[in-house]
């Protein structure tokens, strides 16, 4: 019995031989689907081109096409003064935000590689708290503690410290001040990885050769986190040349960057044509500082 | 120690504005004030019994949930394919999907905006979940590309040569390895969706109102203190996950080192 149902078997497997040879069993395709496993970024890929890709690639189309090819849109965008001012404005205020959060940055990574494991916990906790906090409650908070009548100059004006209130909000360094607030702790986050896996030996045998504690730092610590300062640089000028919210909330009139741009063509004037080319010429100098900083910045390493 | 002093000012700068909305969520005066003049759950009654703000919350919940459970999947199918995979132009194609880390949102916000007003998406659940999915995915893929690519893969071979075919050495083992990592990037994909503003603006038209957006009509129009009372909901929340994730790897950590020093001793 046993016997013949194991020559069954064998008889089957042959003819499944036979078979794989003509056509493939629907089972037998899952099988191959499985043991190939590229396969499975099928559905992945074809979602990510519907709902992304196809999208990008019209509003592409909307920026050089109307009615017939034209290239108006960017003619426009680079040949105004105003629209260049707001280029200029925002990549300024990329690189502010990028220097106060490094300047800001380094201390406290510097800290952390040093610390015990668990003064290392209550830092990370700490940064992690912000960044994991909703942007719009930070933004608001922002808000409360810098209005004139805010949190901050309330204080300041009880101290004696100002005799009336600073203006603080709706200008460029309320910008400044919410943006770096919000791309902290990917500046720290990215120094830190670095510098933690700074061979220490390397600092002993500095001093012990006879270098002062502040010529270790520079002339050791400092070179050796460079890749460090490269990709969390990057990574905050990167993501604060598109910033939206926070410079809506917190700027005022004249610190309009090149997001809110976008947003009042295609919200206000429906000019979708010249949005889709402002947001083209935005894409094109991301995607640039990133070709650049791909030595540095490799995007699956970032979290 | 110049840097340790340096380092407390700045935690300070960090968090401080995080934990200011507390007390002025309970404050008992009618404008924004500080210090509070008085405690007053006024600002969290008027949360809760509006039914706008309710509902928002409800919606984003609903929407988050939604988000996460595709986002995961797609996540997890892309990352598998990323490492196990064999074709050429992997890294591209690994670089394309994590695009929206670092494209401006709001390029990807006119975008599906000007998809979704054409094909009739803008308003609903479906066009919002798309859309976030787009924001979440990216996260859960570094996080399982990253598990994934750490584990050992003798792992996998020992269950297939046991006779376990690809489908089963997958449920039974590589996804107990990723199990952590499924846990934090479900994590992640949620709070990107939950706090999703820049696209939901665009596409969630007149009807359809998530927290954010309903936030971001109160901050715009008047500096309302019922903000203080949702931001201060969802720091707390926040810290407690933190905190209590943070708890649990302590005690996975001193659990494992017990285990190793008795193996050792």
């Amino acid at each position: 019995m046993e016997k013949s149902m194991n020559i069954a078997v064998k008889e089957n497997s042959m003819s499944n031989k036979v078979q794989r040879v003509f056509e493939p069993r629907w089972t037998e395709r899952i099988g191959i689907t499985l043991s190939n496993p590229g396969t499975l970024l099928v559905l992945p890929v074809i979602f990510i081109a519907v709902f992304l890709g196809y999208p990008l690639l019209n509003i592409f189309i909307q920026s050089i096409y109307n009615g017939h090819l034209t290239s108006e849109y960017y003619v426009r965008f680079f040949s105004e003064g105003l629209y260049i001012r707001v280029l200029l404005l925002t990549l300024k205020i990329g690189a502010i935000v990028t220097l106060t959060c490094l300047v800001l940055g380094y201390p406290v990574a510097y800290t952390m590689t040093f610390a015990s494991k668990r003064a290392k916990g209550l830092i990370l906790i700490a940064i992690l708290i912000p960044f994991w906090t909703s942007l719009l409650v930070r933004t608001y908070a922002w808000m409360v503690l810098l209005q004139t009548q805010g949190v901050v100059n309330q204080m300041l004006l009880k101290l004696g410290i100002i005799h009336e209130p600073i203006k603080m909000i709706y200008n460029t360094t309320g910008v400044v001040i919410g943006m770096t607030h919000v791309l902290l702790p990917y500046m720290i986050l990215c120094l830190y990885s670095v510098m933690q896996g700074i061979d220490k030996n390397l600092l002993s045998a500095g001093s012990n050769l006879g270098a002062r504690p502040f010529q270790v730092f520079s002339r050791v610590f400092l070179p050796l986190s460079f890749p460090g300062i490269m990709s969390g640089s990057m990574l905050v000028f990167i993501m604060g040349i598109g910033y939206f919210i926070t410079p809506s909330l917190l700027g005022g009139q004249k610190d309009s960057m090149i997001s809110q741009l976008i947003q009042i063509q295609v919200g206000d004037l429906l000019n979708w044509g010249f949005a889709s080319a402002i947001s083209f010429v935005l894409l094109a100098v991301t995607l640039l500082l990133l070709m650049l900083s791909r030595r540095f910045l490799r995007l699956d390493k970032l979290w | 120690m110049f840097a340790r002093i340096l380092t407390i000012f700045i935690i300070i700068f960090l968090i401080l504005p995080v934990f200011i909305v507390i007390p002025i969520s309970f404050s008992s005066a009618q404008y924004l004030t500080f210090p509070p003049p008085g405690f007053s759950l006024q600002w969290y009654e008027s949360f809760f019994s509006d039914s706008e703000w309710v509902e928002a919350a409800i919606k984003s919940i609903q929407v988050g949930l939604l988000t996460t459970i595709l986002s995961l999947v797609l996540g997890i199918m892309t990352s598998i394919g990323l490492v196990k995979g064999n074709f050429p132009g992997k890294q591209l194609l690994q670089n394309i999907f994590l695009m929206p880390l670092v494209v401006p949102t709001i390029i990807i916000a006119i975008a599906v905006y000007s998809f979704q007003s054409k094909t009739g998406l803008v308003g609903t659940t479906f066009g919002l979940v798309t859309a976030h999915t787009i924001m979440a995915t990216p996260f859960v893929i570094v996080t399982v590309l990253a598990s994934l690519k750490g584990m050992d893969p003798n792992l996998e071979y020992a269950a297939m040569s046991l006779g376990a075919n690809p489908f089963l050495t997958f449920m039974k083992v590589t996804l107990n390895v990723i199990k952590p990592a499924i846990a934090s990037s479900a994590l992640f994909a949620f709070v990107t969706s939950f706090d999703e503003i820049v696209v939901t603006l665009f596409i969630s038209g007149v009807s359809v109102t998530t927290l954010p957006k309903k936030m971001w009509d109160g901050v715009r129009t008047q500096v309302d203190p019922t903000i203080a009372a949702v931001s201060s909901i969802m720091i707390i929340l926040i810290v407690v996950i933190l905190i209590s994730s943070q708890i649990y790897g302590e005690v996975r950590d001193n659990k494992m080192a017990k285990k190793l020093e008795e193996t050792a001793g």
